[in-house]
């Protein structure tokens, strides 16, 4: 099992490298000059060179991305070009949000998908599974924001219920905390539950025909003792595997709803740094999400052993 | 007979609905009945209906499509072919229980094997957690699994083909029902395991007075086994008899030709297969309005192509559905 998880975490490093090239790359292949931009429009060709010495943008590439990497080994994320402060005390100030809403986020879509995909398998074929399976496809199919300002116009707007955006810390007020967090949930949440209920389904179709299902039957259990204690078990691996890789499809949708809500969150940080191409911040933010993801992805493959005895390390 | 069977089907069709057109029979007016503590085999090859008859007896049949068509199934009384789910529910593992043809898939891989047996004390008879264990431990000390204790918290994957079997055998009789359907229980075993596994059936059997349907294609088996055997062909019963009676007489050309094909040991102890019968079983749709089997079979005559032979009885319980099966006996009612 730890020589597992070493061998995992090892494997991992060169997918972050990747990850660390990439983002380095692209930031510097893409127009824009950060100089230019904190130089502000009156600034003269000198002005701006000048800023770009300051920065260090002037020096090769290589040199450029070696020095970050050192840095990056020593634990140091640099600094924001634009306000000057620890790219990772930016993060840590924009955690909170980012991870409310990714928490409730999942929790919402596992609530409302499992249920309803063990439904559909369960009712295979009838109007009650083309019903569900209709809303997974209309839900998936619908843009993040489209489906954000529809919440918004119908809850907020037009029925007053609750708050048009931002974001209030669990610290200040647990109810504001709750009350800001509903509709950004649903709205990302929409898109996760509709993928995790086609999983759900979909596995759980499988395992109804399997010889085993047939025995439970045989043993004359209930119907919702088949389905949760026989099946749903059974399922159990490909649906957090699908938790796990669909992490990518929220982070995504995480920057969308922070903007379309106005959260304070690393969404947010994200597309204010990419508009003022702040290197180190956009670099910083990637290369955590990336490792969150890795991380988050290892803990699940580590779960199967405890859903699946015939998984071991 | 006796005047009050355990269980008696009379007329049972299972169906299949189809997407075009009316529904496939694939078993059609099957009579039987079954007395307490009496073995009988249904015989036939693959393809003639004998796990739809059982599944049918479970009221377990293949969803959406699978449905008794008609027929009635009585157990103690009720009928099964129309009892509602609930019932259903309280008679399987209690009264009727189903050991299956693939001890490899049949238990559930991410459940012990002690929770998988202990699960039917506790919801049929409601015990406490180490009561249900207990008769979960006592059941495969029953079975003759070695090191029961160690193995109650072992997973399927962990054991043999042929202690899934013993564990399925245990899990079936924990509840003490009256009826064991054992749908080809040793098919998927080599030979050595099959033997144990029907002697451990025979000895429980004995034991327990329950009474005991197996499946098997193999008149081996029912050499060993039978009180009474059922011969099916395409669906439909063809021969019907006491085993005696069966194996004294065997009369329709299908069974002669089962038997025939019967493994059997040559001097060298090796098991030989003597003869196969040419030709496979009919599908649903090819089954047309004579005698299935005619096709396959040496004596046939225009007549056996054109019409259905009914089931008449020969002898005693003997009754065969053959136009070549002699002249019957008069039937007494
Ligand atoms: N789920 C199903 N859908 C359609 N036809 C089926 C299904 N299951 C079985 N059948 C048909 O019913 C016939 C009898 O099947 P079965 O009872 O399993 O035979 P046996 O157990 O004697 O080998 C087969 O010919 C098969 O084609
Ligand atoms: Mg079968």
């Amino acid at each position: 099992m730890l020589a597992y998880v070493i061998k995992r975490i090892l494997s991992t490093l060169p997918v972050l490298g990747v990850v660390a090239i990439v983002v380095f790359l692209l930031l510097r292949l893409s127009p824009g000059d950060p100089a230019a931009i904190i130089a502000g429009d009156n600034a003269s060709a000198n002005d701006i060179l000048q800023i770009r010495e300051q920065l260090g943008l002037d020096r090769p590439y290589l040199e450029q991305f070696f020095g970050w990497i050192g840095q990056l080994i020593t634990g140091d994320f640099g600094y924001s070009i634009y306000l000057k402060r620890p790219v990772l005390q930016l993060i840590g100030e924009r955690v909170e949000p980012t991870l409310a809403l990714s928490l409730s986020t999942m929790a919402f879509a596992i609530v409302l998908a499992v249920p309803l995909g063990v439904l559909a398998a369960w009712r295979a074929g009838t109007w009650i599974d083309q019903t569900i399976m209709a809303f997974a496809v209309m839900a998936f199919s619908v843009p993040v924001f489209l489906i954000g300002y529809g919440l918004v116009i119908q809850f907020s707007l037009t029925l007053n219920w609750l708050p048009v955006q931002g974001f209030v810390s669990i610290h200040k007020s647990v109810g504001d905390f709750i009350r800001h967090l509903v509709l950004p949930t649903m709205t990302l949440g929409l898109v996760y539950t509709a993928l995790l209920a086609r999983i759900t389904r979909a596995t759980m179709l499988e395992i109804l025909n399997e010889d085993y299902i047939r025995t439970a039957r045989a043993k004359g259990l209930t119907e919702s003792r088949v389905l949760v204690l026989h099946a749903l078990k059974n399922a159990s691996v490909p649906i957090i595997t699908t938790i796990g890789t669909g992490l990518a499809l929220l982070i995504g949708g995480v920057v969308v709803t922070e903007s379309v809500f106005a959260i304070p969150g690393i969404g947010r940080l994200t597309i204010e740094a990419v508009l003022q191409r702040d290197y180190p911040v956009i670099q910083g933010v990637i290369l955590v999400i990336a490792s969150v993801y890795v991380v988050v992805n290892l803990l699940i493959d580590l779960s199967y052993s405890l859903f699946d005895p015939r998984i071991r390390f | 007979m006796t005047d009050n069977p355990l269980l008696s089907v009379d007329g049972l069709t299972v169906a299949f609905s189809s997407p075009d057109g009316p529904p496939v029979a694939a078993v059609q007016e099957l009579s039987f009945s079954l007395n307490a503590g009496e073995t009988l085999c249904i015989v036939g090859e693959s393809g003639c209906g004998k796990s739809l008859t059982a599944l049918s007896l479970m009221r377990l049949l293949p969803r959406p499509h699978g449905m008794i068509g008609a027929g009635r199934i009585m157990l103690e009384g009720r009928d099964i072919a129309t009892a509602s789910e609930a019932d259903m529910r309280m008679l399987r593992g209690r009264a009727i229980s189903m050991i299956f043809q693939e001890p490899m898939t049949s238990l559930n891989p991410v459940l012990t094997i002690g929770s998988q047996i202990s699960e039917m004390v506790k919801v049929h008879e409601g015990l406490d957690e180490t009561a249900c264990r207990q008769r979960a431990l006592d059941m495969l000390k029953l079975v003759r699994i070695p090191e029961p204790e160690r193995r109650m918290d072992d997973y399927p994957h962990q054991l043999s083909g042929g202690m899934r079997q013993r564990v399925m055998i245990a899990m079936a009789l924990v509840c003490d029902p009256k009826i064991l359907l054992a749908d080809e229980p040793t098919t998927a075993l080599d030979v050595t395991i099959e033997a144990q596994i029907l002697e451990l059936i025979q000895d429980l059997k004995q034991r327990t007075g329950t009474a005991v349907i197996l499946i098997t294609h193999d008149f081996g088996v029912v050499a060993e086994m039978a009180d009474r055997v059922l011969v099916m062909y395409a669906g439909r019963q063809i021969e019907q008899g006491t085993a005696l009676e069966l194996f004294d007489a065997p009369t329709h050309p299908y069974t002669q030709a089962l038997m025939a094909a019967m493994p059997r040991f040559n001097a060298e102890g090796a098991q030989t297969r003597l003869k196969e019968i040419a030709g496979i079983v009919p599908a649903l749709h090819e089954r047309g309005q004579g005698c299935c089997f005619a096709p396959r079979c040496e004596k046939a005559t225009r007549h056996c192509f054109d019409s259905m032979p009914p089931l008449r009885l020969m002898a005693g319980e003997h009754s065969v559905a053959c136009w070549h099966a002699g002249s019957p006996q008069e039937r007494h009612p």
